[in-house]
């Protein structure tokens, strides 16, 4: 089945046909030309496929793009219409990432943590990226970045 | 990975849809969260003719207490449950669990519900349920069912769910007798994973226990035999041993990628023990906080 749906992508309206098989992390990367959502396990697992739905992280490789009709979709393309957020810099100060696959993922995950709770405790910011997985950096840094910002 | 499976997709409005959906189609996927299906759909597992989309129902998404009944619709996700007043005040190892389930991305998007319809071995919130004598209410075109949740677990991945129902939710009978409770997750590492071992406990003030554990058989256990060893007893290291020994002939584990039969067992016994006394000391009012781990 396929069926023209329309949402709001990084704050604009898109009109896009898709199949109701078709994955959203496939939608887009491969026709919306966004590459900040990565496939890693392609199971909900290690997160680096990580978008916001509504202000939300989800996976998006456990989510069909005809689901996302009407509804708000934010990449981390989409946050950073201004230049580098505060966490971003405090990233790239920490020399948080490596290779930076797990990056995108991991700066939606810690800013939708604080959009909740500016006041983070390590603990909670450990929980809210213990879906993220980083085989570079042992997590330290990344945590540090965020630590140092909260502060 | 691609779904190869061809399907239709139907965002219902209303119940009504539903049932006009399943009469049009033969084999429906009712999809909420998508976490679980999502997945099934792309292994294959899953092979529906039509996926039903459930999320703009609206009247599935309330978590509320009254009568001393709580009721949590189907659409309500674990993120929900881990932030909802009632859940805290009055049902807090609800919200213990919930925090073990997977991550914030995918609890932000996983229902109780579509925990409990999956029904893999390894459900979070089977034992929760389970030590709580919690009910599920199911909707067909002959009207509602509500089938206590021992009967709801049939065996691993099946359950009491009929061809052409839903779930509308969960309901559960707040206990009058003042209590408190443990939650606790064996896991290869802090973090997310699935559970090696879960239990549950709850402890009543008359010193009555509900115990049950998951992912040590294909379907959640009430651990029966250990109840009736030490309802209404003090629980002395004497008691606790006999309890311990008990838990081999209440659970059945097997081998798998996640542990060994072996260590399921024992590290039940284990839990076992510090469960109850993480249960026994909140329930005077000392103990762990919840949502602090005791294993």
């Amino acid at each position: 089945m396929k069926k023209e749906i329309s949402f709001l992508l990084n704050g604009e309206r898109r009109m896009i046909d898709v199949s109701s098989s078709e994955i959203l992390l496939e939608v887009l990367r491969d026709r919306l030309g966004l590459n900040s959502p990565k496939c890693g396990c392609d199971r909900g697992d290690c997160g680096t496929c990580s978008v916001m739905i509504n202000g939300k992280t989800v996976r998006s490789c456990l989510i069909l793009a005809i689901e996302v009709e009407d509804q708000e979709v934010v990449t981390l393309e989409g946050i950073m219409h201004n230049g580098l957020t505060p966490l971003q810099e405090s990233f790239l100060k920490h020399n948080s990432f490596q290779c930076g696959f797990c990056a995108p993922g991991v700066i939606l995950s810690t800013t939708e943590l604080l959009a909740k709770n500016p006041h983070s405790n390590k603990e909670e910011i450990q929980e809210a990226i213990a879906g993220n997985l980083c085989r570079c950096t042992g997590y330290s840094p990344i945590i540090d970045a965020v630590i140092d910002l909260v502060k | 990975m691609a779904i190869e499976n061809q399907f239709d997709y139907v965002k219902v409005k209303n119940l009504d849809e539903v049932f006009g959906v399943f009469q049009h189609y033969k084999n429906p996927v009712i999809l909420s969260g998508g976490t679980d299906v999502v997945e099934f759909l792309k292994s294959g597992t899953l092979q529906p003719d039509v996926v039903i989309d459930i999320k703009g129902l609206d009247f599935l998404k309330d978590i509320r207490l009254g009568n001393n009944i709580l009721w949590i619709g189907a659409g309500v996700t674990f993120n929900e449950l881990i932030e909802s007043e009632i859940i805290n005040e009055h049902f807090p190892i609800i919200a213990e669990m919930s925090k073990t389930v997977a991550s914030v991305g995918i609890r932000n998007r996983a229902t109780m519900v579509g925990n409990i319809c999956s029904a893999v071995p390894c459900t979070d919130s089977g034992p929760i349920l389970s030590v709580y004598k919690a009910s599920v209410i199911t909707v067909g075109m002959l009207g509602e069912r509500k089938i206590p949740i021992e009967q709801w677990f049939v065996s691993s991945r099946k359950t009491a769910l009929a061809k052409h129902e839903i779930v509308k939710g969960i309901s559960i009978q707040l206990p009058d007798k003042k209590h408190a409770g443990c939650f606790t997750k064996l896991k290869r590492y802090n973090g997310e994973d699935l559970a090696q071992v879960n239990l549950a406990i709850l402890a009543f003030e008359d010193y009555s226990f509900r115990i049950s554990f998951g992912s040590v058989a294909p379907t959640p256990v009430r651990a029966m035999r250990i109840e009736r060893l030490i309802n209404r007893m003090k629980l002395v290291p004497e008691l606790m041993e006999k309890a311990q020994q008990l838990v081999e002939d209440d659970i059945a584990p097997i081998t798998d990628i996640r542990a060994t039969k072996e260590y399921r067992m024992h590290m039940a016994k284990i839990m076992l023990e510090r469960g109850l006394n993480a249960a026994l000391n909140r329930l005077n009012s000392g103990g762990p906080a919840y949502g602090k781990s005791v294993i």
